[in-house]
Formats: structure tokens, sequence, C-alpha cells
């Protein structure tokens, strides 16, 4: 086998070709990663994302109508009616500033205590939404369901958040005489007085337009009212105060956010989000797979010589030499597979490694927000892409096995590998659905690896790969792809065996 | 008999010659293994690929950003991949054989040789991509208005006249100059694998490389790759906001085809075959 092997490595660097289009894969890799990119104003108007209680950055933004709370207190509101404005479009040309009535399906208002004004302090609220029912959401990732349905004059919903220390009690009713408890949460070191009292927020709305890469994006704005609010236990007498929390200069065209207050009921308005930051279309930053962009043109470097490392050997007729060296075909082909395999994977792990830890930093110094990822996941992503780019190899070594011809081999290993990962990934035109099953069913799930952001289903956002959220959990996409190359490569070892040379 | 005509052909300076190597060219390609799964590849993944994602396509009541003729040919971004690999293969094909060897003993005049080839292989692009076009605007036409692309909402259904028929006819003619661009890269690289790496990176790097850069480099690298460049020619609304008119982007497109071929023309006139 060590000859085998030697004589494979020896077959592989005496063709100039071979090894430029090697090193052609890892530069421009690097050259695309760490070349001219996007720049951001980070570096000039501070831009990192406010950080939640459990270290995610979060958003928090909102309208706040508060009083103080003194240690242990009740309240209690019915909300009346959650209405909203959305994007309007005339015809098929989105009219600038026009909006129309309606939710979005994450659209927050009702009852909330919290730490501070802080944006991104400790919080429990008791809200109803535009589409997921009543909610009792905590510290931004948490989120327990309530009631179901939405809210209308013909059915109100009351809701009451009770602390006790620091643990925090959600209760919902339909009718305000029976009622649920919907969970307790605890916000470990809530200070003795809190902020308490009625909120509106609505997200980002975001609607993919299919045959460009991009999503039409614009703020959304909610208003609620409610009435019958009860207070009870430590509050502070005196007025309500109205505050914008959150996003200066932030969101929101139309009607101010504002409260008003007139016969016991509350009219509040609000934009933004009391949530995890997500990136993508109503997102902000980017995850460090942006600065692995360029895997996709080494990629095509690599499936080409990987392809022709085996193809090359029927052209020239050198493979009937080759089998005469080693009769044990099945041994031709492991010793070709483990030096593309390798040679490969050492090439992907020196380009990725350079691209992930210095374009980042390009990034960052250039003003865009990298969502920032431990030391272990670093690794995963840098071992990952240089296992797909590996694994690739070895697939298109199998495909050129298969069918004998460099060109056939060649469209097929693109085909299978590279286009799924272009147009779901690098610069995706398909729609979100069929994206989605191609990157669960072809090879090109394996570019789950560089995956590094979960996804918060409380969050409305457009997850598609290209903002690095793929329906596959990193290491199963990897399979995927191994599972290709691990079926490509038995039948190519079953028809090495069986076929003349 | 077709050797003495192909003779008589040369001493009227041509004419019969160049019909005569037409039909040679068209003979070659008409023969080679694959051809016609290639030409139903260009329609039937053209034509699948915008019937799904016209299928995908929502459009609330109150109206959406979509541009219907865009949507529904979206399948040429993948047929573009088959369109290029049936120029390349017309090609590298003969390099691969040694036909070329032949093909020029026979057609000394180099530049006679590769305009034929352009000729029969543009033409049975430009006639496969008629068909694929065709077949993604009927498809676009009869789903479309299911998912809410009506004319109640501002979208008349799609026809063959007007914006929809520059979208229709240009992206036939987008083919056509991809073969071509494929066609001359090919002739400077030979060997059909490279060519074929070669021609798909440059078709797909610009938008992907686009998409990691800021908005002003970005719309630059639009401008000139031949892709984004190109596939400016299919949309019918929101014109204004798009990087190129939709000719100048065909325009671009042309440009790079000229080149390409120009650069094969010239490899191909110096180098031994």
């Amino acid at each position: 086998m060590t000859a085998v092997l030697h004589a494979e490595w020896t077959k592989f660097r005496t063709v100039r070709g071979w090894v430029i289009g090697l090193l052609l894969a890892a530069g421009v890799t690097m050259a695309l990663g760490l070349g001219p990119s996007q720049s951001g104003s980070c570096n000039v108007s501070s831009c990192a994302p406010t950080v939640g209680p459990g270290g995610v950055a979060v958003t928090d933004s909102f309208y706040f109508v508060r009083r103080p709370l003194a240690g242990n207190g009740t309240i209690t509101a019915r909300v009346a009616s959650l209405t909203g404005r959305l994007p309007a479009f005339t015809g098929h040309v989105r009219t600038n500033q026009a909006t129309r009535a309606g939710l979005m399906p994450w659209s927050k208002a009702g009852i909330i205590i919290k730490a501070s004004t802080r944006p991104g302090s400790a919080y429990a609220a008791m809200m109803v939404t535009g589409g997921h029912g009543v909610r009792l959401q905590d510290d931004y990732t948490g989120d327990i369901a309530g009631l179901a349905g939405g809210v209308s004059a013909a059915s109100p919903r009351w809701l009451r958040l009770t602390r006790h220390g620091d643990t925090i009690t959600g209760y919902d009713s339909a009718n305000g005489t029976t009622w649920d408890r919907v969970g307790t949460v605890r916000l470990p070191a809530l200070p003795a007085t809190v902020q308490g009292g009625l909120f509106a927020t609505s997200p980002q709305y975001a609607s993919p337009m299919y045959g460009t890469s991009g999503a039409d994006t614009a703020p959304t704005q909610d208003t609620a009212v409610l009435d019958r609010v009860r207070l009870a236990g430590g509050w502070a007498p005196g007025g309500w105060t109205g505050d914008d929390i959150g996003a200066p200069g932030g969101p929101a065209p139309g009607p101010a956010s504002g409260f008003r207050q007139a016969a016991g009921a509350f009219t509040v308005t609000g934009s933004g989000d009391i949530a995890p930051v997500v990136t993508g279309a109503t997102g902000v930053g980017t995850t460090i797979a942006q600065t692995l962009i360029g895997t996709f043109a080494g990629l095509i470097a690599i499936v080409v010589v990987a392809a022709m490392f085996m193809t090359a050997e029927y052209r020239r007729g050198l493979i009937r030499t080759t089998l005469v060296a080693t009769p044990q075909r099945g041994r031709v082909l492991a010793g070709k597979a483990a030096v593309i395999g390798a040679l490969t994977f050492v090439t992907g792990l020196a380009s990725s490694a350079v691209v992930v830890v210095f374009g980042q930093r390009m990034l960052r110094a250039s003003g865009v927000y990298v969502f920032p990822v431990t030391a272990v996941t670093e690794v995963r992503v840098i071992a990952g892409t240089a296992a797909v780019l590996a694994l690739a190899a070895v697939l298109a070594l199998a495909l050129g096995t298969m069918l004998r011809r460099s060109a056939t081999a060649v469209t097929a290993a693109i085909v299978v590998i590279v286009l799924p990962y272009m147009f779901c990934v690098a610069a995706p035109v398909l729609p979100l659905g069929a994206q989605n099953w191609l990157l669960r069913l072809t090879p090109a799930a394996a570019f789950a690896v560089q995956a590094t952001l979960p996804q918060y289903h409380q969050v409305s956002d457009i997850y598609a790969a290209q903002a690095g959220y793929f329906p596959l959990a990193p290491w199963a996409g990897l399979a995927v792809l191994a599972a290709w190359t691990a079926a490509a490569l038995a039948l190519a070892a079953w028809l090495l065996r069986r076929r003349d040379a | 008999m077709s050797r003495v005509r192909v003779s008589q052909g040369r001493v009227s300076q041509g004419r019969t010659a160049c019909f005569a190597c037409l039909h040679a060219e068209w003979t070659k390609i008409r023969t080679q293994p694959g051809m016609f799964w290639l030409l139903a590849a260009v329609v039937a993944l053209t034509a699948v690929v915008g019937a799904v994602t016209a299928a995908a396509v929502t459009c609330p009541a109150a109206g959406c950003g979509q541009d219907p003729a865009k949507v529904s040919l979206t399948g040429i971004e993948l047929g573009q991949a088959v369109a290029a690999i049936i120029a390349i293969l017309a090609v590298t094909g003969e390099y691969g054989t040694g036909m070329i060897r032949v093909t020029l003993a026979a057609v000394p005049r180099r530049g006679t040789v590769l305009a034929a080839k352009a000729v029969i292989v543009t033409g049975l692009v430009l006639g496969a991509g008629t068909v694929a076009v065709l077949a993604s605007m009927l498809a676009g036409r009869l789903i479309l208005p299911g998912r809410g692309l009506t004319p109640a909402h501002g979208y008349p259904p799609l026809g063959l006249a007007g914006p929809d028929l520059r979208a229709a006819a240009g992206s036939v003619l987008y083919l056509g100059l991809v073969a071509l661009l494929a066609l001359g890269l090919a002739v400077a690289i030979r060997d059909s694998a490279v060519a074929i790496g070669a021609v798909l990176g440059l078709l797909y790097l610009f938008p992907v490389i686009a998409t990691a850069l800021d908005p002003d480099w970005r719309r630059h690298l639009e401008q000139i790759g031949p892709m984004s460049a190109g596939l400016d020619i299919q949309s019918t609304t929101g014109l204004s906001s798009q990087p190129l008119s939709p000719w100048a982007g065909l325009g671009v497109l042309a440009l790079w085809a000229l080149g390409a071929m120009l650069l094969g023309g010239l490899v191909f006139r110096l180098r031994d075959a």
C-alpha cells in the first residue's frame, strides 16, 4: 500500500497543472477571503450589538410606558386591540414610505418588568403577538406559549405579571376572571427596584425577492390599546413615563412611537424588537462564514484537478501500466483517494485557517460586525471546510473513475457539488423552500459546517444559507456529503474491478 | 464528391468551402455522443427551474416587489451552464480525439473553422434556448396568476410584447452569447475539464464575489461580470435601480463573448494544433 501511495503521490506532483490547480484553489480562496470586502460603519459609530444577560447579542428596542417598582408587585392589563402598519406596494413597485394595515407574526405588545431602561437588561414580559397568540418571554431567548389566537375587541386578552424576588410569573386570561399560569421565569440578580409597565414593538419586515439574492426590508410598527391596568405592590405613585428604548436613529417612518392615555386606556405605538440578534435580511452583521466565500472558487479548481487525477490515466493509457503494477484495483482507487483527499484537506486547512483568522479581523477593522464565536467553533469551521474540500475531491475522483472522461466527470462534479452551493448559498436565486431541500439532499449540504448561529423560532427572518442558516446541523450536513462520497467511491470501485481498463 | 467540392470552393474564394465546412461542423456536432441530451437538458433545466421558482413566489393582496418575467426566466441561470458545456465540448472533443488535425488538414484556414463552429454552436444553442424560454414564459403565464401575481395586483399576464418580449428574446440571445464566450475560451484552453471549470468559474464567480462586497464595489462588479450584467436583460421592473439598463447589460456580455472569440481566434491561429 505504501508503494501505491508513493506512486500516486509521484503522479500527482509531477503534473505541473495539478499542483498549480491546487495552489490556485488555495490562492483564490485566500484572495477572495482577504480581498476588498464589505465595509461597515462600526468603527465610526460603535455598533457592537447590545449584549443580553446570557451573553448573546440582542436587539432591545421598543416603546416603554413605565414606572418604578420597588420590591414585589403585580401588574395586570387587558389588551383590547393590536393593529399595525406594514410596508405597502402599489402594483409591483414598492412605494417609498407607503404603509398598509397589518401585523408581523412577531409584532409584540403587552406588559413587561425589566431590570432597567438600559437596552440589554434582564426582563420578563407577557405579550400578545401578531400571529403567535399570547407569549411569556424573558431574557431575549426564553419563550413560552400561552393562549392561542389573535386579539380583537370581541376577544381581548388579559395579561398579568407577578414579581416575587427574582422570579416573575406570567398569567393570561380570556375573560379577566379565570386565570391560567403561563410560566415562571427566574431573572438572576434582578435589582430591588425595577421598571415595569406597558410596551409595544414590531420587527423588521422582509420579503425575499426571487431571481435575485436580495430581500425587500422595511421597518414596521404596531399599536396596542391596553386598558384596565391594575397595579399592586411596591409601584411608585404618580404618572407614567414614556420612553423609546434602544435604537437611536433606528427604525420607523410613519407615525412616531409614543403613547396616549385617555379614559383609563393606553394607546402604545412602537417599532423594533426584543429578541436575540440574527444576521441576514432583517438582521445585522455577518458571520465568519463570510470570510470563506472564496471556498466556492477553490472548490471548482479542486474538483477539476481531482476528476482529472483519474481521467488523465484513461486519456493517456497510463491506467493499464498502473493496473499492471498494482493488479488489486481497489487499492489503486484507495491510494488515489487517500492522496487527493490528504492534499486537498491540507490545502483547505491552510487556506481556511488564514481567511477565518485574518479575514474576520479585516472585516472588523473595516467596520463590519462579525458575530463572535468560540475557539472550538472556529476550529470546527476551519477543519470542517477542509473536510468539505477533501470529500468533494474524493467524490470528483470517484466520478472520474465512473465516467472516465474528464469533461463528463467535471461536469457531473460541478453539477452535484458546486451548482447547488452556488444556487443556495453563494448567490441564491432559488426560492427558500427549494434551497432548503437542496441543502438537505445534495453534497452542498456539507457547507452547514460553516454555520455558526442558531435559528430562533421567535424571530422572523429569512433564515437562508447565504446568511449562514442551514436546514441541517453542521456535522449532519457533512455526513450527507460523506454519504455521497462513500456511495460514489463504492460504485467506482465496483466499476473499476468489473470493467476492462 | 465532397472532396472535389471543397477544392472547387477554394478556387472560387471560399464561398462553397464555407458551406462545406458548415456542413462538416454540423455533422461533427450532430454525431457527438450526448449532444442531443445536452440540448434537451438546456430546455428541461431552464423550464423546470423557472416553473419551480414561479411556484414558490407569493404575492399577498397588498402587492409585492416581484418581477414576473425575471422570476419565470430564473432557469436561464442553470441552463446557461449546459449551453456553455455544449460549446466547450464542440471544441475540446476535437482536441481530445485528435480530430482537430483532420479538420485543419481539410480546412487550413483556421478563422473559417472557428467561424463555422461558432455559427453551428450558436445556432443550436439559440434553437434550444428559444424552446427553453418559450416553455419558461408559458409556465410563468400559467403559474404566476395562481401565486397572487394577478392583474388586480398590478401584474398583467406574461406575454410576448413590450418588456416581456425584451426579457424573453434577450434571454435567448444571452444563451447564445454565453455559448460564444465558452467557445472562445475553450479554443484557447483546449482541455475540456479545465475549460468547463474556467468558464463556469467566470460566469458564477462575479455574483458570488459581489455578495461579499460593499454596495459600491458590488455595483461595479455587477456591471462588469458577464452573468450579472447579461441577466439585466431579464428585468422588466425597477429598471432605475439596476446597475445597467437591459440592453447595456447584454452589451457587456457581448463584449466578453467578442473578447473570448478574439482570444480564441488569435491563439488558434498562432498555435500548433
